[in-house]
């Protein structure tokens, strides 16, 4: 790569709104420089827009470092792009070259639709949460200690594992069935996992595969695309768990 | 219990066990196949047993074509649900980065192997039919032909390169299914990651071992008659 | 108006306690007939917005991200303090309560702070019932690490991912609340104005950021929990989002806005690489607990090193310059984040700064690798292990405690952290000041509540390390629970608050106004331009250091920025729709004011303590010499400013501080 920096050709989906139709259009940047990150290389581009009095393409982001789970791009065929254990916001320009030609695209699920550009609405992931992510405890302060009862560290870092998804759609984008049994999973795991969470634990993954039927994801075919696009690297251990968990809780 | 199967997860359970259910009777039926090579005559035994038998006619046998229909209505029924989840397509999605093609085109393998059952239907089970229920000759004999009429049968369904071309071709169909199949079906019912290793490996050799053995049943009559 | 911080009488160990027993409280029956709005849903507003649903009242909580759980609490990655004593070294209540006021150089209400430390064990008890997966040792008890500026171990953690587990744990328990139906969530809105009725706040104008379309929403109390104003430097490490749009309005409503330029510097961020940044990465202070920071003690080593002729793993233990152990041997790698942030610029000003820019110093943790694969060889038996060994040993444990923060080194900057040292330098980090709370956490605006980080309370002039998350989970869960209900008891009859009334036709009108202005006007630059340009002022005047002259240019510079800004931003786009470049101008514009503010505030105090430090105010000799020099004689007190129209016009309120419990002193960790 020279010293000046690449030049690329992006290819995004613009979309006016949610009721508009959307489409292809091709941009191109210049001087991008491999450090970038692949966020810092649409500002470029917006900035870019903006100049020309065009309208910025629109993205979802925020904390850009990984962590919040809003970014959620669609990129040469991948979530988050060619990298592995990413967002789209750690994904940096030094896995492209000099003339590439980079598609992307919105997340795409017909429980995600389009708001505008690249943003879509995951509050779905919010209801199936509201249907039973929680363990029914008053924040009163007046709890046991938090040492009376000691759980396993192997079920203390496995719950974590599986707490460390970041709600960010990755598995749902990847999926070819568009399933959110990964993040669902991911949920129920965490709490299947710990005592605190056993009291509820038929009612939770009764309820919270419910509302991800209802919000119309697919069903699951175990192509395990999920894990391996997940930013997090949740495992499909998680389904699998889920999967028991429901069985358990209907016999 | 009912809910459970109208549920997504319910429905990939009851995929996986019918998916096991077929599986099983996969290893008898080649199990049975592969006497044809070694012994013609028990062949011919077990498969008059098998053609006669009041409990596997009566009971097995429907089972066996519920557990078939019911696994390629399902996978299509799924399959429709899922393209609808879907919503607009993506314009370029390279899937090969982080799954199999086997994975992702169950319903393609799925299609071919029912396109062949359909001819293994033709070729074989709808003459028996015909034989014992329309035509009432329960003998399993023919005339012509020394002793039972299966081992003959079943050579002679091997004759055409064809015939013999097609089966080839479905059983490396049923080969890329299972490759992927064999595992879901256990992840479907929660098997543990603990014994996953064990089970990919047990499910490689199933996949690839089984409809090897197929060919090279349809093969060696090919070649030897 | 005369500031009464309304702190309660009595020795300091039972204030809460007594003032909680006399406290008004609200009926069951009668909560359900009040509403309460919640701006911002992080650690504070996540916890107070479940909190009170809880407890009854109907709660309206609103975030700009897409989803509550998104809030910038996620990305806190050390941990969460509290005086649990679980390891035995020490620690109590007290000694919480010392270490956070000491921490914050002696700049904070003590009472609030002791009432933080009193709390701040049940956060660890209610978390751990919510099913937050804290780090366990062997024995399935709760693991402790140390953090800085302290000297026993009292930080509960889950890997680098605390702020994302407790931050989970209140969008759980507001989950459960909303299921009920008693949290209203607003999602994708933004909080653009207060709406004030007869002196006390009754309402919110918010954006649907979707629609674009503006909504009145009214409730017998707000509350503001909507995070600090670091992006004021657009470099941060702050989301991208984050803004101080509701803060600062309150504040022009008659909020006062406290301590502005109490900002807090973090000493451990991936350094910068080159213009096109749009943030800055924290690593977590406990890297600090393993990770050893030098730079190259000879010139020519850092030249070579930049020149990429010497790598710094070529230099021997004498060709380095371990400078915090150097120059505080007490505390060594683990001072405060303000000392070891300035120790920083220190070493880069005189030139040490190992990158190409000039400014990275080292983290190494090739030491922790060593010292933990030698511990991990004599647990397991091997005699006399390869040296190689010892690294796989003594890696695998750093990974365990790391991992996830090496991962994101590695992916942002390109190089294995466990093969050369990391490199770091400051950034900003978190604001210690904010709108001006009293005990109760009102603000000077009845019924308006500010908590968190948004608020000036608990961390003086500088914060500890993994104090944040125990404060917005104070706020939100133990303090302002009860401390709304003395408010709002006497709400009861007031009935549902219309919206259709002159005060939010007025409000509503300001936002509508201010919208569309931007969308119509036909300016040149982005605000993109106004923001870097703002940030950079900020940082080089407002910075590590300040002095009288940059505070003076500051101020008149943010105000000349301020001007263009309303002549020539361009914002595309229209009103009516989703647009995230006028989402960004109507953030930058209240930037532009309050730094102004911020430079004026420090500008007035004239001493160096905490997170701010004034060049005129140094220890001139003796073994401090150097250090900053606090003047508790003429600067103890709170610096509460008003709004009177342009941010140089605020009016000073002082709210002097009163030490009864601890003596002031000057802060050592040499």
């Amino acid at each position: 790569m020279s010293e000046k920096g690449m030049n690329l050709t992006l290819r995004i989906w613009r979309q006016k709104d949610s009721n508009a139709k959307g489409q292809m259009v091709d941009y191109k940047v210049t001087e991008i420089s491999e450090h970038m990150s692949f966020l810092e290389m649409m500002d470029v581009l917006n900035e870019q827009l903006v100049a020309k009095g065009e309208e910025p393409v629109a993205f979802d982001h925020d904390c850009r470092e990984g962590i919040c789970g809003m970014c959620s791009m669609y990129i040469n065929g991948e979530a988050h792009g060619p990298d592995r254990g990413v967002t789209t916001c750690q994904l940096h320009m030094r896995m492209f070259k000099d003339g590439d030609t980079i598609t992307i695209e919105p997340f795409r699920a017909a429980a995600f639709p389009v708001i505008k550009d690249l943003v879509v609405d995951r509050t779905s992931f919010d209801r199936i949460q509201h249907a039973g992510g929680y363990i029914s405890v008053n924040t009163s302060g007046n709890t046991q200690d938090a040492n009376a009862l000691p759980i396993s560290k192997h079920a203390a870092d496995e719950a974590m594992d599986a707490a460390t998804c970041i709600g960010c759609g990755a598995c749902v984008a990847t999926c070819k069935n568009s399933s959110a049994m990964l993040f669902v999973g991911a949920k129920v795991s965490q709490y299947a996992l710990l005592p605190q969470g056993q009291v509820e634990a038929a009612d939770r993954v009764k309820n919270m595969v419910a509302q991800m039927d209802l919000e119309g994801f697919g069903n699951c075919t175990n192509t395990g695309a999920c894990e391996i696009e997940c930013p997090k690297g949740i495992s499909l251990e998680n389904i699998a768990r889920m999967n028991r968990e429901l069985m358990k809780a209907n016999i | 219990m009912g809910g459970f199967f109208k549920s997504s997860i319910g429905r990939k359970v009851a995929m996986a066990l019918s998916a096991f259910f077929l599986m099983v009777f996969l290893l008898q039926h080649f199990a049975i196949n592969l006497l044809s090579v070694f012994n013609p005559d028990l062949f011919n035994e077990v498969s008059h047993f098998m053609g006669t038998n009041p409990l596997v006619q009566f009971a097995l046998q429907p089972v066996l074509i519920f557990g078939v229909v019911f696994h390629f209505i399902m996978g299509f029924v799924l399959e429709i649900k899922n393209k609808k989840a879907q919503g607009v397509a993506y314009v370029k999605n390279n899937g090969a980065a982080n799954s199999t093609w086997m994975s992702r085109n169950m319903i393609w393998s799925g299609a071919a192997i029912l396109a062949f059952i359909v001819l293994h239907f033709i070729d074989f089970w709808i003459p028996e039919i015909n034989t014992k229920y329309i035509q009432g000759d329960w003998s399993g004999t023919l005339e012509g032909v020394e002793g039972f009429r299966y081992y003959e049968e079943l050579t002679h369904k091997f004759v055409s390169p064809i015939r013999v071309g097609a089966y080839v071709l479905a059983f490396v169909f049923l080969a890329l299914h299972l490759l992927h199949g064999f595992t879901s079906a256990f992840q479907s019912v929660g098997a543990t990651a603990g014994r996953k290793k064990t089970l990919q490996n047990i499910g490689k050799a199933y996949s690839i071992i089984i409809p090897l053995g197929f060919i090279f049943i349809a093969l060696y009559h090919h070649f030897n008659h | 108006m005369a500031l009464n911080s309304k702190v309660p009488q009595g020795p300091i160990k039972d204030k809460w306690t007594t003032y909680k027993d006399k406290i008004d409280l609200v009926n069951p029956a009668n909560k359900r007939l009040i509403d309460v709005i919640v701006v911002g849903t992080g650690l504070a507003g996540g916890s107070a917005a479940a909190t009170l649903a809880e407890l009854g009242y109907n709660v309206k909580a609103f975030c700009y991200q897409d989803s509550p759980r998104r809030a910038h609490s996620i990305a806190a990655q050390g941990g969460i303090n509290a005086a649990k004593n679980y390891q035995g070294d020490g620690d109590s209540t007290y000694r919480l309560f010392y270490d956070t006021v000491k921490g914050g150089d002696y700049r904070s209400r003590e009472a609030n702070v002791y009432r933080l430390a009193e709390v701040s064990a049940n956060i660890i008890d209610q978390c751990v019932a919510q099913g937050v997966p804290f780090a366990r040792d062997y024995g399935g008890l709760l693991d402790n690490r140390s953090f800085g500026g302290v000297l026993v171990s009292r930080t509960f953690y889950a890997k680098g991912q605390t702020g994302q587990q407790l931050l989970l744990g209140a969008y759980s328990a507001m989950n459960r609340q909303i299921a009920r139906g008693k949290i209203e969530m607003f999602n994708r809105h933004e909080m653009l104005d207060v709406v004030k009725v007869d002196g006390k706040a009754r309402g919110i104008i918010a954006r649907n950021l979707i629609t674009g379309e503006i909504e009145r929403h009214s409730a017998h109390a707000v509350v503001i929990a909507s995070g600090g104003y670091g992006n004021v430097y657009f470099l941060s490490t702050n989301a991208m989002g984050s803004n101080a749009t509701a803060a600062w309005k309150i504040h022009k409503k008659g909020a006062y806005f406290a301590n502005p330029c109490y900002t807090q510097i973090h000493p451990t961020c991936i350094p910068r690489s080159g213009d096109y940044q749009s943030k800055l990465t924290l690593m977590s202070e406990s890297l600090r607990n393993d990770g050893r920071i030098w730079v190259p003690k000879n010139m020519e080593d850092v030249i070579a090193i930049r020149e990429g002729k010497k790598k710094p793993t070529d230099l021997s233990e004498d060709e380095r310059d371990y400078y915090l152990e150097r120059r505080y041997p007490a505390f060594g790698n683990l001072v405060p984040r303000d000392v070891a942030s300035r120790a920083a610029k220190e070493r880069c000003d005189a030139g040490y700064g190992v990158n190409a820019t000039g400014e990275a110093v080292y983290l190494d943790f090739a030491s922790a690798i060593e010292r933990y694969g030698k511990e991990q060889a004599k647990i397991h038996n091997i005699e006399n292990p390869s040296k190689q060994k010892i690294y796989d040993l003594g890696k695998a444990i750093v990974e365990a405690k790391y991992g996830n923060l090496f991962q994101m080194y590695e992916k942002i900057v390109d190089e294995n952290p466990y093969e050369t040292p990391m490199m770091i330098y400051p950034a900003t980090h978190y604001t210690m000041g904010g709108v001006w709370v009293d005990y109760n956490l009102m603000t000077t605006v009845d019924g308006l509540y500010c908590i968190g980080e948004a608020n000036f309370s608990d961390h003086g002039a500088n914060r500890l390390g993994a104090s944040a998350l125990m404060q917005g989970l104070a706020d939100g869960y133990f303090v302002l629970p009860y401390t709304i209900g003395d408010y709002l008891a006497d709400e009861i009859r007031t009935g549902k608050i219309p919206t259709n009334t002159p005060e939010f036709d007025e409000a509503e009108k300001e936002v509508k106004d201010r919208i569309d202005f931007f969308v119509n006007n036909q300016g040149t630059n982005s605000v993109d331009y106004y923001h870097k340009k703002l940030g950079k002022i900020m940082w080089d005047k407002c910075g590590m250091s300040r002095n009288e002259q940059g505070l003076k240019e500051a101020m008149a510079e943010i105000k000349a920025l301020r001007e263009d800004f309303w002549k020539n931003v361009k914002v595309p786009g229209t009103a009516n729709e989703m647009n995230p470049e006028l989402e960004k101008a109507g953030r930058v514009a209240d930037f532009l004011e309050l730094g102004e503010l911020f430079a004026k505030d420090a500008l007035s105090r004239n001493e160096s303590c905490g997170g701010h430090f004034r060049e005129e105010s140094v220890e001139l000799d003796g073994e401090q010499k150097g250090e900053a020099k606090r003047n508790d004689k003429e600067y103890a007190y709170v610096a509460a400013w008003e709004y009177k129209g342009e941010p140089a016009d605020a009016v000073l309120h002082k709210e002097e501080l009163e030490f009864n419990d601890i003596e002031l002193k000057q802060r050592s960790y040499k």
